[in-house]
């Protein structure tokens, strides 16, 4: 089998190893850090089987489709410098498992902790396998993401809670930065396949837009690797527990901006930018980080911008951009991880013992925990960079490539500054060391410290065995890797190779090293009188500005989003009229209009009067709207003169749907302004009035012009078909009748389950409201006004008696003259629901009600079904939907006549239209119940044939 | 000629008063239809994407009436994808409307639902503008009802808002197709889609205020600047299963731009040229920057993730408006996630509202809930889809839709929007999360000044009685399932999707197939 094969495997399995501690925890802590290094062991096996071929080499690589569309597929490959990476994310992460078993506490759930390290841990191994910089930008926001959940493990703690927010906006920021540089790179190398960018470097550094992506990329690489101005967040991500600390936030994740920038160094790096961004960067950063991290006192913030400070150094090397450089950082990348891990369990055990690890709190330590101070030594000298310590050696690399490095013209501002550098991280080491463990033993520990077990010790024990070795005999231990992952970063085989060695004789570095040294000792002799300068000195506190930003985009964002989202809908309307009738007028003069080719029309006397009408009643609402009832009417002779309109322009049909419409709509708006205030408040001011006034006749001139403007031009349409097929294919003469029954059958299916279903949520809607405080309302409703004392006065009791057979034979006879003659379904349910209106009118709801057999629900129901029905009986006979069929039948005495399946369908609207305003009036007359309004029992106020002046009312 | 092609309109109309008016009075009964209906669309709804798969654009002429005179139904791989995108969702929905007793705080939800989706299915599948207003209609008043279901005075006060929005979107619908067919003659699409490339530029005046009032009318529906100030309030207090199902109702915005823009209008018909690729930008743009600085500046969950869902469908909006098949292939995957990423969070979001009790959706401390953990994971996967945070779909569509703006106009500005907006809401949801989760585990009780006192081993409160929540659980794991699901088989979702924008982009066979008589 292919080794390579066993790429995906790897970064799959500690995924696939994160859903098990979360249930093995059920079986306690030491059963669950043991499944949770199943995966990460059986990964490092494998990798141990791909070692062999990396050494000869090869580079492994494997592909699956993903996402071609895009050019992202599951690609993973395997070369010196992801077997690396691999080996210390696998290793270190074994280390930690074993330590963070002894680390938590019983009360922490643990089965979490392990769960989030091991999705941690699959996603850095996707990016230091993936060979698809788009899967590595998928595993790279991955890493964002488990970072946060570790940072907030201890989810009570608000510093755990805002370390994780800022640690996941700056990352994400990063990130998305990242995104945008990835994307632009493949766009020039024509690929997303690292391989393919990183063979063409030369074209991709000579593009125009290889500036814009190098600094999106160094965006992501910087702010995940905590470079200036960036680096805040890392301090405060020290908030998650101490394993997590070790494992992101010094071995692995902040490493991934600096793997990225060795990844990418053969597309990106040897630049005049790449050298000035990326070495300058890490420059300030190594600088400043180890400033800051002389003045900290908790002890894993000053490991922390010692850790800052170092992947500055890192970074810095990188800018450099020569081989040797290369050779240097990977070495370092080594060696940081071996001290830096075994420090950061250190502290942790400091304070997991001590309970504390406030630096000046604690002291005399290392009679108390003779281990640990042993192992804190050997890690700080390291750090420190004192001879004999792998630290030592990557920092005379350093130091060696930094002699010798021009900065604008300058040759002592890089020597000079990296040797403060040093200087000191020589000062913080010596202070970590000495100020935790020498000086006399205290007697206020907050609890009495002792070495721990075993369990809690071995991990950075192992570490600093290998820091040891590394330090003494380097080629023997990682000379061949190193020079394995230095030929992967430069991408080819490396010219100037030397065997790593302890002494190289005296050379600038030596000697910028000896100062280093001294100075730093100065330093931290010096450091009580330099403690009270730095703390006099005010200084930007990176937190306190991030919340700030943080806490004004927040407030500013609130600001914007909801004053402008306020529910005030008369603006919002506004708003959206006013810009329809923006982007109308300029659509419309962006294309020219043809000429008119219809000569206007005389209008005649009786034309001109309906239009006054219609415009004095229009202008009469806008006046008296404020007295609901009388506009009211008003909207009536609107609705009237509508009608009319369409009367004078032969659309018998339109008129007639229109009058019954309009009767119905008026009455039902009648009856509920019975339960609202009787008068508008007047609550805008004269500016918005005018306003609105403008915009009002602004769109009623434009849909005007527009109408004109289309009126007077012809056009041919398919409405001559319908008129030539509506007899011999429809079966029908009346051509609206035939269009809406069946050539567009369908629409009027639709719309009469619009109807049916507002009948059905104003019955819903009255329920609601009866629930709700308009119900307390109307309990309390006063019906202050001067009301008539006959209720259901006699008169009108008999007429619409009278009325109510002569409409229905209407409504029948409107029904089955439908489709020949104007007429038709609709309108005939709303004249019967017209009759039956009446009838409540005049005789109240109670007294109807009770007449009233069928249940408007149902009605509803049926209708709908009907006419459905009748459209799916088409399907019988191997038509479409709504396919019609018509014959003339001639059964004697009647006359020949006409059947059609669209009569069906019509019956079906009648009965929807008809249940619909019923099913209306009835919700209406629910709330004037609700409202303690009486309910009659019999038919009239006064009743003749009782002979007895009564009204008969009784509470309900 | 299939029949199955109406059946997503047919069934739920014909179920709809079946359960409306003769099993309303009992719970059981009506849920089961209810169920059945939705299962039984999600099948049809397969067979018809499986019928549409080929390539072949399905006709279905209502009333036996030929094209462009009767309607006809349009079934090709976009309508078929809407319809089954419909159908999941609604299924997905109805599930936790049972598992929270949502449909037993008002009247006739089950018939509303099915109304509901009548008129959404009808609208994916109409090949004809005026029917699509029908179906406009019909989709709009169910959603009326649905979303002042159960009341309130909150809710009925946005219902409102929306109420008046939409009216004056209807209208203007009814000005904008009166105004095509004064240009143009005709309301079938198909040919619509010949008649409007015959309209020389020097003529077509009309027929442009007729594209662009269409235009306004669908960016009502699509939630684009600066017609989308109705919908953070219509969403955040709706019932949150039915702000879930309005996910896809947005969606019927954006899919009819889509349909409209290329196969209508579209950038090679020299009447019309870029005007609504240059205003749909603009607008999408603006619409994705609300978005952002609502989440961020949430006050409350519900807003928050209404707010998320404005800035969504400006990223949809912003990839359509490229108008090139590829930007369209990344849209529409962008729209299959967006949709499950909201309907997920909104679910989400009411069990985690009705646990919290008074304290509701307020993003202020309170207690920690039942099943604080299982409802914090879930949100967290849900957010870090709707920020377009990998490993799921998100992330995937937004880098298709940041890749089709490579080399096109206003790549940078593009660009720079959607990223710096997935920071505003990564923030916001980050704050949102921690707070309701985590900030909830260190708080046990406010004293009198409001101040909080920490412990670190409180108490979680007990939930409401909902006997079946656990269903309400199993249809938030689906929606998140799709959100998986959507990312592995990324490659065959955006192979049939390539070939859906391809269609779109080439509309000869859409047209062929309904003005010829052919089946």
């Amino acid at each position: 089998m292919n080794n390579a094969s066993l790429l995906p495997i790897m970064a799959l399995l500690p995924f696939l190893g994160a859903l098990v501690p979360g249930l093995m925890i059920r079986a306690g802590r030491t059963a669950c850090a043991t499944f949770t290094a199943v995966p990460t062991i059986l990964a490092l096996v494998m990798l141990g089987l791909c070692a062999p071929d990396v050494f000869r080499g090869e580079v492994l690589q494997i592909e699956f489709e993903w996402l071609p569309a895009l050019g992202l597929s599951v690609s993973f490959f395997l070369d010196g410098l992801g077997l690396l990476f691999a080996g210390m994310i696998l290793f270190v992460g074994l280390l930690i498992t074993l330590y963070a078993r002894f680390y938590l506490s019983g009360d922490d759930p643990a089965g979490q902790f392990f769960t989030y390290l091991l999705l941690f841990q699959g996603a850095m191994l996707g990016i230091v396998l993936s060979n698809n910089i788009l899967l590595l930008l998928i595993f790279w926001e991955l890493t964002s993401l488990s970072s946060f959940l570790l940072i907030g493990y201890w989810t009570h703690l608000p510093e755990g809670r805002q370390g994780a927010r800022m640690a996941l906006t700056v990352t994400g920021m990063g990130g998305l930065s990242m995104i945008a540089g990835m994307l632009i790179l493949g766009n020039i190398a024509g690929s997303y396949e690292l391989t393919d960018i990183l063979a063409a470097g030369d074209a991709i550094k000579s593009s125009d837009y290889y500036l814009p992506a190098l600094l999106l990329i160094l965006g992501g690489a910087f702010t995940k690797s905590a470079q200036f101005p960036f680096h805040f967040w890392l301090p405060h991500a020290m908030a998650a527990p101490t394993p997590v600390s070790a494992y992101l936030h010094s071995a692995t994740m902040v490493k991934a901006g600096v793997f990225l920038m060795a990844r990418m160094w053969p597309a990106l790096a040897g630049t005049d930018a790449w050298f000035y961004a990326v070495g300058t960067v890490g420059l300030i950063t190594m600088v400043l980080g180890a400033l800051i991290a002389l003045f900290k006192d908790d002890l894993k913030a000053l490991l922390a911008f010692s850790t800052v400070s170092h992947l500055g150094l890192l970074t810095m090397m990188l800018g450099f951009g020569t081989e040797a450089a290369a050779i240097g950082a990977v070495f370092h990348i080594i060696n940081h991880l071996t001290f830096k891990a075994a420090l950061f369990m250190t502290a942790g055990i400091v304070d997991h013992e001590a309970h504390t690890r406030d630096i000046k709190r604690l002291g005399g330590l290392r009679h108390l925990m003779p281990i640990t101070f042993v192992i804190a030594v050997i890690a700080g000298l390291s750090m420190a960079g004192i001879p004999l310590f792998n630290g030592f050696l990557s920092k005379e690399l350093m130091l060696e490539e930094a002699a010798h490095t021009d900065w604008r013209g300058s040759h002592y501002a890089v020597p000079i500054l990296a040797t403060l550098g040093a200087l000191l991280s020589v000062a913080y080491s010596f202070r970590f060391i000495s100020h935790t463990f020498f000086g006399p033993v205290r007697d206020d520990y907050p609890a009495k410290p002792h070495d721990p077990n075993f369990g809690m010790w071995a991990a950075p024990g192992l570490l600093v065995v290998l820091v040891l070795l590394i330090g003494i005999f380097p080629q023997a231990t990682v000379g061949p890797l190193v020079e394995l992952a230095a030929t992967a970063v430069v991408g080819h085989e490396l010219h100037h190779w030397h065997d790593l060695k302890i002494w190289h004789g005296v050379t600038p570095a030596l000697i910028m090293s000896a100062i280093a040294v001294l100075g730093g000792l100065i330093l931290l002799a010096l450091h009580r009188p330099l403690e009270r300068l730095w703390n006099a000195v005010p200084r930007p506190e990176a937190k306190v500005i991030f919340d700030h930003v943080v806490g004004w985009a927040v407030a500013g964002s609130d600001w914007i989003a909801h004053k402008t989202h306020n529910g005030a809908i008369s603006r919002y309307l506004a708003i959206f009229v006013v810009s329809t009738l923006a982007l109308g007028a300029i659509a419309a003069s962006g294309g020219g209009l043809a000429p008119a080719t219809r000569a206007l029309l005389p209008v005649p006397p009786l034309a001109w009067i309906g239009f006054l009408l219609l415009v004095v009643a229009a202008i009469a609402v806008v006046l008296l709207h404020r007295e609901r009832f009388l506009s009211l009417i008003l909207i009536s002779i609107v609705g009237l003169g509508v009608s009319g309109g369409f009367v004078y322009l032969s659309a018998p049909d339109l008129a007639l749907t229109q009058i019954s419409v309009e009767t119905v709509t008026i009455m039902l708006m009648l009856l509920a302004l019975h339960f609202l205030p009787k008068s508008t408040p007047a609550e805008s001011g004269i500016f918005r009035r005018v306003r609105d006034g403008a915009i009002a006749l602004g769109v009623g001139g434009a849909v005007a012009s527009l109408t004109f403007a289309f009126l007077l031009r012809d056009f041919s349409s398919i409405s001559e078909f319908h008129l030539t097929q509506s007899k011999v294919g429809g079966g029908g003469t009346n051509v609206v009748n035939v269009i809406l029954v069946d050539f567009r059958g369908y629409d009027t299916f639709g719309e009469i389950i619009v109807l049916g279903i507002a009948g059905l949520i104003i019955y819903a809607l009255m329920h609601a409201l009866l629930d709700g405080p308009a119900a307390r309302r109307l309990r309390n409703w006063e019906f202050t006004q001067e009301r008539s004392r006959d209720r259901h006065p006699m008169l009108m009791v008999i007429a619409t008696r009278v009325m109510l057979p002569m409409t229905a034979m209407v409504g029948v006879y409107i029904f089955l003259r439908g489709h020949n003659e104007p007429g038709g379904g609709f309108v005939a349910g709303l004249i019967i629901a017209i009759a039956l209106l009446m009838q409540y009118m005049a005789s109240g709801f109670g007294w109807a009600q009770e007449r009233q057999r069928i249940e408007y629900h149902a009605m509803i129901g049926w209708g709908v079904a009907i006419a459905g029905l009748t459209g799916t009986a088409a399907w019988l006979f191997g038509k479409p939907f709504l396919t019609s069929s018509f014959g003339y039948f001639h059964i004697p005495p009647i006359e020949e006549f006409e059947l059609a399946t669209a009569m069906a369908f019509d019956l079906g609207v009648f009965l929807t239209v008809l249940g619909a305003v019923m099913l209306m009036l009835y919700s209406l007359s629910r709330i004037a119940r609700y409202a303690g309004e009486t309910v009659n029992t019999a038919a009239m106020d006064y009743d003749p044939s009782q002979g007895i002046r009564e009204t008969t009312e009784e509470e309900r | 000629m299939s029949h199955w092609i109406i059946a997503p309109v047919i069934l739920p109309a014909l179920l709809a008063p079946l359960i409306g008016f003769v099993m309303r009075h009992d719970k059981v009964l009506s849920r089961s239809a209810s169920v059945a209906g939705c299962v039984a669309l999600v099948v049809i709804a397969l067979g018809l994407l499986n019928m549409a798969a080929d390539g072949t654009v399905h006709v279905y002429r209502l009333g036996d009436w030929p094209a462009p005179f009767g309607i006809v139904l349009v079934l090709d791989r976009l309508s078929a994808l809407m319809v089954l995108l419909t159908s999941v969702l609604a299924l997905i929905v109805l599930l936790h409307v049972i598992g929270t007793d949502w449909d037993q705080r008002g009247r006739h939800f089950h018939a509303l639902y099915q109304f509901q989706l009548m008129g959404i299915c009808g609208a994916f599948l109409t090949g004809d503008a005026f029917n699509l207003f029908v179906f406009f209609e019909v989709l709009l008043i169910a959603s009326y009802g649905l979303m002042i279901h159960g009341g309130g005075q909150a809710r009925l006060r946005a219902g409102l808002q929306y109420v008046v929005m939409n009216l004056g979107g209807s209208t203007l619908f009814l000005f904008a197709l009166g105004t095509l067919y004064a240009a143009t003659g005709t309301l079938n699409i198909a040919d619509l889609a010949v008649k409007v490339r015959e309209i020389p530029l020097e003529d077509a005046a009309i027929l442009r205020v007729a594209a662009i009032l269409l235009l306004v009318v669908f960016a009502i529906k699509a939630a684009l600047f600066p017609v989308q100030f109705w919908l953070p309030g219509t969403y955040a207090n709706a019932p949150a299963p039915v702000a879930a199902l309005f996910a896809i109702m947005t969606k019927v915005g954006a899919y009819a731009i889509l349909r409209f823009y290329t196969v209508i209008f579209g950038p090679d018909v020299p009447a019309i040229g870029d005007m609504p690729e240059l205003w749909i930008k603009i607008g999408a743009l603006i619409t994705i920057a609300v978005g952002a600085f609502g989440v961020l500046g949430a006050r409350r969950l519900m807003p928050l993730i209404a707010f998320s869902v404005v800035g969504s469908m400006g990223t949809l909006l912003l990839a359509i408006a490229v108008f090139t098949p590829q930007s369209v292939t990344a849209a529409l995957y962008y729209l299959l996630h967006s949709t499950f990423a909201a309907a997920a969070l909104f679910l989400i979001g009411d069990l985690v509202t009705t646990r919290r009790g008074a304290s509701a959706d307020s993003l202020l401390p309170a207690p920690p809930i039942a099943n604080n953990g299982l409802l914090a994971a879930a949100f967290f996967i849900a957010a870090i889809g709707m920020a377009g945070m990998p490993p799921i779909s998100g992330f995937l569509g937004k880098l298709l839709i940041l890749d089709a703006f490579q080399g096109q106009a206003h790549q940078a500005i593009a660009w720079a929007a959607i990223l710096v907006t997935s920071l505003m809401v990564i923030v916001g949801f980050a704050r949102a999360g921690s707070l309701i989760f985590w900030k909830a585990e260190g708080v046990v009780a406010v004293d009198g000044h409001g101040a909080l006192t920490e412990t670190p081993a409180p108490v979680p409160v007990a939930g409401p009685s909902q006997p079946n929540v656990g269903i309400a659980f199993v249809a938030i794991g689906a929606c998140l399932s799709m959100l998986f699901l959507l990312s592995i088989f990324a490659g065959p979702v955006t192979s049939y999707l390539t070939a859906t924008s391809a269609e779109l982009f080439d509309p000869a066979a859409y047209v062929d197939a309904v003005l010829s008589g052919g089946n």
